[in-house]
């Protein structure tokens, strides 16, 4: 069995140094029928240059950790630091990128304008800003796009759009929320290899909710499973393929191992509620 | 295709079936309507008279209960065209006095639709201290108010065309202010969610993310404003006819019984007010196109 971090108890000075650093939090929202307790206790921290997964059933709160971090929602009870500051401090510093479910473009904006957004919002120079863009939508494969509305392009590559627009401000910390969910199969499998070697060349750090298995697994360096009602981590998986993995390590007993770990985590944390 | 199939693909058949069958029941109405006055006419003059004459006649009154579609023409033709522009029975005069006012008064309108709309946005108190007046405001009859606004304008020394714009721009501010509320509340979640993640400010998340998702809902508005102000315009006439305008010109032919008159300028102030809805609609759509709302 593994350990669910963090490992040991840890001084001031080593939590500050963590991109993510979450102890005993919990988040209870109020609604019309009466508090809902979202999250419950999570304890999590993720290192620098590190690809964590969250996983878990719908309402397990993996979304709602993630907007915790990027300072969307805010926790009840317990700490968490992002950078070694507070969500709030983090997001006015522009600490992190985040990439939605859906590709939220700005359907008034061509491709290029898409990606400049925050860079305008951040007051960029004209030629930074063009210089930025190119860049960014050629590690996306978008070149030649630029002056195209959204609607013109496929949902893939919308969410391709939307992770260069992301990527734009060369933020060190990647929020992705299923950004691939309402992709097929296929499209999927392209833009995990696209994604990885991504983050293998920036050396970023990706905090990644996704419900597939084989995502996490492929993506991950870690992978915490979730379970629901209330959110809480059933289990924290290490996952020690090499950066430079490929599609074919799916085919690997390692990674079926893994990946029946992570489904045997799923269904334990599911069958106490059920 | 011939030449025939393209005419039923278009927009323009489907529009000329449909005046074609108004001008019919049209001229049907106008026998029927003006039937029992010429009988007393050819009774008060003796004259023996076939049917051929009576329904002849009926279309060739001086003062017809309903005119015949083509004395309206005539008229039209004659006002227009017959006229010099700066004759006070020209038209094209009346025309352009009533639509000074209205661009005035759609241009005030617009202008302070926005800005109520802008204002309701950003304040949750003014929605409810504002809204419940700006209802209120569209419920009282404009034909009882606007005399009052030009008799109180006047007291203030304010007269001419600004009274008139007023008028105008009260009835064109509401659909402004409505859409512009709701387009400027349109951006979903997610597209707010992402200014925020970037610590975007009020200003930038109002200017990159608001106004533009606005455009749409704004442009529909602008069409009916366009057509209230014009339609406030010839109200207000009414009520300060001695500068002209359709209002005017209106009020000049019920008073003399000019039947004709009436609605030939009633005609004029229609087509005027679709070409100002068509203008707006094509500043609409090349805006739209420049926005990537056109596919």
């Amino acid at each position: 069995m593994l350990e669910i971090m963090p490992k040991k108890e840890s001084g001031a000075a080593e939590r500050a140094a963590r991109v993510i650093d979450i102890r005993a939090l919990s988040l209870t929202f109020e609604t019309a029928d009466g508090p809902v307790q979202a999250l419950c206790e999570i304890d999590l921290a993720i290192e620098r240059g590190e690809f964590v997964s969250l996983i878990g059933p719908s309402g397990c709160g993996k979304t709602t950790l993630l907007r915790v971090i990027a300072d969307l929602e805010t926790a009840t009870s317990g700490t968490i630091m992002v950078n070694g500051l507070t969500p709030q401090e983090a997001r006015l510093e522009r600490a992190y990128g985040y990439v939605f479910q859906a590709p939220a473009l700005y359907p008034w904006r061509t491709i290029a304008r898409n990606v400049a957004l925050p860079l305008e919002i951040m007051g960029l120079s004209k030629e930074e800003r063009r210089e930025r863009v190119q860049r960014n939508l050629d590690l996306v494969n978008l070149a030649g796009f630029e002056r195209r509305f959204p609607w013109q392009l496929s949902g893939g590559m919308q969410q391709r759009a939307s992770i260069a627009r992301a990527l734009a401000f060369d933020p060190d910390l990647l929020l992705m929320d299923e950004p691939f969910g309402a992709l097929d199969e296929i499209v999927r499998d392209k833009l995990n290899e696209q994604l990885l070697r991504l983050w293998n060349k920036t050396r970023k750090t990706v905090v990644f909710v996704t419900h597939s298995i084989p995502e996490a697994v492929f993506l991950s360096t870690r992978i915490v499973v979730m379970s629901p009602r209330p959110g809480r981590v059933h289990d924290v998986i290490d996952c020690g393929f090499p950066r430079d993995r490929t599609l074919e390590i799916r085919e690997t007993p390692q990674f079926l191992e893994i990946a029946n770990r992570v489904r045997h985590g799923l269904r334990e944390g599911h069958s106490y509620v059920d | 295709m011939s030449p025939l199939h393209r005419l039923a693909a278009g927009n323009a058949f489907p529009i000329l079936v449909v005046v074609v069958f108004i001008v019919v029941i049209w001229y049907v109405a106008a026998i029927f309507m003006n039937l029992d006055l010429q009988r007393d006419k050819f009774a008060n003059a003796n004259q023996a008279y076939s049917a051929s004459d009576l329904i002849e006649g009926t279309m060739s009154q001086d003062r017809p209960r309903l005119p015949a579609p083509h004395q309206i023409a005539e008229e039209i033709d004659k006002t227009v065209f017959g006229l010099s522009p700066s004759s006070k029975r020209s038209l094209v005069y009346h025309g352009a006095v009533t639509l000074e006012a209205t661009l005035l008064g759609f241009a005030i309108g617009s202008a302070l639709g926005m800005l109520l709309a802008v204002m309701i946005v950003h304040a949750a108190s003014l929605e409810r201290s504002l809204m419940p007046w700006i209802i209120a405001s569209q419920t009282i009859p404009i034909i009882a108010l606007a005399p009052m606004i030009v008799v109180i304008m006047n007291q203030f020394d304010v007269t001419g065309i600004v009274p008139k714009a007023t008028i105008s721009a009260y009835l064109s501010f509401f659909p402004v202010t409505v859409g512009m509320v709701k387009g400027l509340r349109s951006p979903d979640p997610l597209q707010l969610d992402l200014m925020r993640t970037y610590s975007a400010s009020r200003l930038q998340t109002f200017f990159k993310l608001r106004v533009p998702a606005s455009v749409p809902f704004l442009f529909a508005s602008l069409k009916v404003a366009v057509a209230a102000s014009l339609v406030g315009a010839v109200v207000a006439e009414m009520t300060k006819s001695e500068d002209g305008g359709f209002g005017a010109r209106l009020l000049a032919g019920s008073y003399y019984g000019q039947t004709i008159q009436i609605w030939a300028a009633l005609f004029a102030a229609a087509f005027c007010a679709a070409m100002l809805v068509m203008l707006v609609g094509m500043i609409d759509h090349a805006v739209s196109k420049r926005m990537g709302y056109v596919r």
